[in-house]
């Protein structure tokens, strides 16, 4: 052990002084009363989800199973979007035609850079507060694919929208993941003048494909 | 305890308030920015019906870590170490700065990307990895306007708020040499955006702080919204990370709650733009080689009084400085220190040797505004008023000792205060003129300087009582 | 009821006048009104200000005056708050458990003026006229220590003649603040700016409040500016009230 380390372990149990066995009792009584579940149905969560993709001036797509593809399709056409990179895991059966796709195998960050953007899934997503989450799986990619590239598509199926953050931290407690990013809209700043400004660092377009 | 010393000078706060009192851009641009996010937070947190269970849970947890930080070190310090994390221990802020200093040296390293962090502030990193032949670039985009303008933060969450866009493109064009830059709000974020993204796609090593240290899995998480700090933490070949040892929570699941009360409480918003949560490395992805280095530098002081213990709950989100009037009027430099506001009063004399230390505890009305918007509960005007009381015991000046113990003895019985009051009334003729005084001498000068005092009336309450009643 | 007033020492030495009004109220709702006059202060302003050992002291006298007091109406709220929030603290200090009863068992029976008037005894029209416009300051400790905030507002609607404005940001402190007002002078003065602002563009020719410490702040600023606009207590607006041929002839 570290000088350092014992000294500021002594501090600590000196400023404490003596102590009975009680912690994990202790955390456990932790009065928890704040809102730990839906009131919303499916429908409306995923309304509301969506309308807080879209006041992020997020793109929102909403299809069936059958018709992904060619919803990818068309959101990329929308936006313009020809070279995408898109994460290892990611399932080939949802890739259109007409566009160039380049698997990540450890690419550059220049690389990244170059490209019109990146096509994700997620993990879960929260309906009140916008937000999609990523435990960075092999359908999601490394973190450096959904930074670098200007433009990032998400693909959200119903099932992964609940409506609380607890709810989502629990699914994702539940994967003990080592990596998590939340994403809830683009970057932004209000550093001058108190003026929001979107878009700063990360992909400053975002849009979300809803799957149902 | 408060520390007074010679580690920074600064002018006491009444002097240092003063001098911005006089300064009207500063206090427009103040008074927008905290009305802005005042008005945002309330928009937000009136949207929950249960802010104050996530308040009473925040608050319960944080206290809990407090008593058992001891173990919920050690158990974030294995978990990140078997992820393959190194974790340091300092005890001060030489010691962190040195830490630093010898992890990137040894990589013979020259540069480092950093994300905002008021930790590094507070250990004057900068200054000791400049000293050191090491060249740090902030990337937030307010610190990258305090670091190009070499000038200080003045609020914890909008650092440059004191800064309007015509001074920032100045800055911004002298600096970046610019040839050509538009003078709107996008157009300096974007010249800030493409000179930064160079940094990012370059510089080999990352810094960072961390808002939340997880013990149960060895996690450390950052909460931003620029995307400046998702840049340092993945790009860069290796990551280091200063913590300040209070950050701990027990429980990846606690994130839960801090999630919700932090970017209402910062920003105002739901839910602040990236989350970033990682364990030590992973192969594949992100920094190969990552430090944290947990820093004391007197927080373990703070720990062991017990009565402004919860001093270290705070989770930095600003919105006590937003709320407090006196903040309003001064802006943060006047406190003179990294941390201002309400919890900079009670944090910076706890914390930071500083000769205008004493003056801090007492830089606020005690309206009590703080603590109703601190999501995290800390009762800032009794720790405010427990500080007080420490300036007192070690020694506060004679003269306002002897005039406080004077008024105790005439308030330790009625007879005592019938005679000061009628002391008062006597002492008082020379000043008054038709009811009023309108100058007194020494401190009550400060009073009439500004305002018209009334005159004593002849006659107390308890004396016309006795006179009507014929009681007493 | 028997109600005893704890006038406060600075009410007592500056403002006797606001006394007299609680005492007018009172024994107009037909209360009986005792002064107990050993009474000095509740000491506040030594604890506010880190004199803990000097304030103990001045609460046990507190506590040996008022112990057993039927009910004790203060017109002032940061003394009521002073009383609520620290004592049971502060006679923990002390240490002696007989201290924390008496504590414990007075605190039930501390009210401000106007929480007296409308919880306690359940009175909203105390028969007062006032034919002003009048705005309202809620004092901080009102307003965060006590949650006094409606109950005057409710008293002044229901005075006759009296129109009431509400005040703009009314939940933001005037300055005051105790010793603050002299050691932070320049920022206490520039809170009141702001305050005076807020009065000033209901344009009423008085604004009212549950203490003088803040009125006395205000009314000093707006004295200063020759502004014209009044401070008053509340109770002396309560207290105001027509004879019987003023009210013949409305």
């Amino acid at each position: 052990m570290s000088a350092a380390k014992a000294e500021i372990l002594d501090r600590i149990r000196a400023a404490l002084g003596p102590r009975d066995d009680t912690r994990v009792q202790e955390y456990e009584a932790i009065p928890r009363r704040y809102r730990q579940t839906s009131v919303l149905d499916a429908d409306a969560r995923i309304d509301l989800f969506l309308s807080r993709i879209q006041h992020y001036d997020g793109g929102v797509f909403r299809c069936d199973r059958a018709s992904l593809r060619e919803t990818v399709a068309r959101a990329l056409s929308d936006r313009s979007k020809r070279r995408l990179v898109i994460p290892p895991g990611f399932p080939r059966e949802w890739l259109p035609d007409g566009f160039e796709f380049t698997r990540d195998d450890n690419l550059s960050h220049e690389d990244l850079d170059r490209s019109d953007g990146v096509l994700t899934t997620c993990t879960v997503a929260i309906a009140l507060t916008g937000t999609m989450a990523l435990h960075h799986s092999p359908s999601e990619g490394r973190r450096a694919l959904t930074l670098v590239p200007d433009y990032h598509l998400c693909v959200v199926e119903a099932d992964q929208i609940v409506e609380t953050v607890p709810e989502a931290m629990r699914r994702l407690v539940a994967l003990n993941p080592s990596l998590v990013t939340t994403i809830s809209g683009p970057s932004a700043t209000a550093d001058i003048e108190m003026t929001r400004i979107k878009g700063v660092h990360g992909p400053r377009t975002l849009d979300v494909i809803l799957v149902e | 305890m408060i520390r007074v010393g010679e580690a920074a000078q600064a002018p006491d706060f009444p002097v240092a308030a003063r001098h911005a009192l006089g300064n009207a851009q500063l206090r427009r641009n103040v008074r927008h920015a905290t009305e802005v996010i005042r008005n945002k937070r309330a928009s937000v947190v009136g949207e929950m019906p249960d802010w104050q269970e996530l308040r009473d849970a925040a608050h319960e947890i944080k206290d809990h870590v407090l008593r058992h930080l001891d173990v919920y070190l050690e158990q974030f310090e294995d978990n990140c170490a078997r992820a393959g994390g190194h974790v340091h221990w300092a005890r001060d802020a030489d010691e962190a700065n040195r830490i630093v200093i010898d992890i990137i040296q040894g990589h013979r390293e020259r540069e480092v990307i950093k994300v905002k962090t008021m930790t590094s502030d507070e250990t004057r990193l900068n200054a000791a990895l400049e000293s050191a032949g090491i060249v740090p670039y902030e990337t937030d985009l307010a610190d990258l306007i305090i670091q190009l303008g070499h000038d200080r933060p003045s609020h914890i969450v909008v650092p440059a708020l004191h800064k309007n866009r015509a001074e920032i493109r100045e800055l911004f064009q002298r600096t970046m040499k610019l040839e050509t830059l538009g003078p709107e709000p996008q157009d300096l974020t974007a010249a800030a955006r493409a000179f930064l993204r160079e940094k990012f796609l370059r510089v080999r090593v990352g810094f960072s702080g961390a808002n939340f240290a997880i013990a149960d899995s060895g996690s450390v998480c950052v909460v931003e919204s620029e995307g400046n700090g998702r840049m340092c933490v993945t790009l860069p070949k290796m990551l280091i990370t200063l913590v300040g040892v209070e950050k701990i929570i027990p429980s990846f699941g606690d994130l839960e709650v801090f999630l919700q009360l932090l970017p209402r409480s910062a920003t105002g918003e739901r839910m602040n733009p990236y989350n970033s949560i990682w364990t030590g490395v992973r192969g594949g992805d992100g920094p190969q080689e990552f430090h944290v280095v947990l820093l004391d530098n007197g927080r373990t002081t703070v720990l062991a009084d017990e009565a402004s213990r919860e001093t270290l709950d705070c989770i930095r989100c600003g919105a006590c400085l937003n709320a407090c009037p006196v903040y309003r009027q001064t802006g943060g430099h006047a406190y003179g220190s990294v941390y201002s506001g309400p919890i900079g009063a009670i944090l910076t004399p706890q914390l930071q040797s500083m000769q205008h230390s004493t003056s801090l505890p007492y830089a606020s009305s005690l309206c009590g505004a703080c603590y109703e918007a601190c999501p995290v509960k800390i009762n800032i005007p009794e720790i405010l008023i427990h500080l007080r009381r420490r300036i007192v015991e070690a020694g506060a000046p004679l003269g306002e000792r002897l005039a406080m113990k004077a008024a105790a003895f005439a308030f330790g019985d009625a007879s005592r205060l019938s005679i000061a009051q009628k002391i008062a009334r006597a002492a008082q003729l020379p000043f008054a003129r038709d009811g009023r005084l309108a100058k007194l001498p020494g401190p009550l000068g400060a009073w009439t300087a500004a305002r018209d005092l009334p005159a004593v009336p002849p006659e107390s309450f308890r004396e016309w009582w006795k006179r009507e009643r014929g009681k007493g | 009821m028997r109600i005893s007033l704890f006038i406060t020492c600075y009410n007592d030495t500056l403002f006797p006048e606001t006394g007299k009004a609680v005492v007018r109220v009172l024994e107009r709702l037909g209360h009986e009104v005792e002064f107990r006059s050993a009474q000095t202060c509740c000491g506040q302003m030594h604890y506010n200000t880190g004199y803990a050992s000097e304030a103990l002291s001045i609460m046990r006298h507190f506590l040996r005056v008022f112990d057993d007091a039927e009910l004790i109406c203060i017109p002032s709220s940061s003394c009521v708050a002073m009383i609520r929030e620290h004592y049971p603290k502060m006679a923990d200090e002390i240490g002696d458990p007989a201290i924390r009863r008496h504590v414990d068992a007075l605190l039930p029976r501390v009210f401000e003026f106007s929480e007296l008037l409308v919880d306690k005894l359940g009175v909203t029209n105390v028969g007062a006229y006032y034919p002003h416009t009048v705005t309202l300051h809620t004092p901080c400790h009102a307003l965060r220590a006590l949650h006094v905030r409606d109950q005057p507002i409710r008293l002044l609607r229901a005075v006759g003649g009296l129109q009431f404005v509400p005040l703009p940001r009314e939940d933001e402190c005037c300055g005051f603040g105790g010793t603050f007002a002299v050691k932070n002078a320049d920022v206490s003065v520039a809170m009141l700016a702001d305050k005076i602002g807020c009065i000033r563009e209901t344009k009423a020719e008085v604004c009212a409040a549950t203490d003088n410490s803040c009125l006395v702040h205000m009314g000093g600023g707006l004295g200063r500016q020759q502004a014209g606009i009044r401070c008053v207590h509340l109770a002396e607006i309560l207290a105001s009230a027509e004879t019987p041929a003023e009210q013949a002839k409305r």
